[in-house]
């Protein structure tokens, strides 16, 4: 017998479970940072090598837009962050029946999006 | 017959164990920056400066990029082999990738042991 299942691939109809949102996130705000090393590793070196540098640093970072990039790639560290300690744990067999990964899911995205938003009033 | 994909899987534990041994270097270090950070407001360059010019720091941050860059090597792999099934561009790609890294490897020591 086959089984009538609701079957379809709409995407206005079919929606991501919470930890499927957690993982591609993950994988997006990995990429993300992996395109970001070479900018982090010029201004480490910029803000490293003399005392102009470090002001020329800290005044290009104060810019409008640039708090907006750096806000946006704070998101991606903190998600990134918080949904690998998930991931760890999940590798220890914590949280891994369905209620409780929905939950962790829940915490991953509560504490990476406050704390963007904390960053984001101090910054501002 | 056996089909082998050079740009395949390398069907083993190594790099899955690798990103996560990775992770918690990483993890910890980021805890000690997120410290200093806090506890240095507003940054000031001697500040800075002093703390990287710490051989602890310096050993400790190469330790943190290098984690960085085999952790990213395994995470970016997977994401092209999702992604680009052609063996040419995947390939490709994985070669700009791994070259990409080692570059920011030798600017990373540069960086470091540049400071005076």
């Amino acid at each position: 017998m086959t089984k009538q299942r609701p079957k379809h691939l709409n995407l206005f109809v079919i929606k991501l479970p919470l930890p499927g949102v957690v993982s591609i996130l993950h994988r997006a705000s990995g990429a993300l940072l992996f395109l970001s090393i070479p900018v982090v590793l010029f201004l480490l070196e910029t803000s490293l090598a003399s005392e102009a540098g470090f002001a020329t640093v800290k005044q290009a970072l104060g810019g409008g837009l640039a708090k907006l990039v750096l806000l946006g790639l704070s998101w991606a560290l903190l998600h990134h962050f918080f949904a690998g300690l998930r991931y760890l744990a999940m590798d220890m067999h914590y949280c891994i029946n369905l209620q409780q990964t929905r939950r962790s899911s829940m915490a991953v995205l509560a504490a990476s999006l406050s704390l963007t938003v904390l960053l984001g009033v101090w910054l501002w | 017959m056996v089909n082998r994909i050079v740009t395949g899987s390398h069907y083993g534990v190594r790099d899955w164990l690798m990103q996560r041994i990775t992770a918690v270097v990483m993890a910890l270090y980021l805890l000690v920056i997120a410290f200093f950070l806090l506890t240095h407001q507003p940054l000031h360059y001697a500040d800075w400066h002093n703390f990287f010019a710490c051989r602890t720091v310096r050993l400790a941050t190469i330790l943190f990029l290098l984690s960085l860059f085999l952790h990213t090597w395994v995470g970016v792999r997977d994401i092209l082999m999702d992604y680009l099934k052609p063996v040419s561009i995947r390939l490709t790609a994985e070669v700009l990738t791994i070259l990409a890294l080692l570059a920011y490897a030798a600017w990373s020591i540069q960086i470091l042991w540049g400071i005076k």
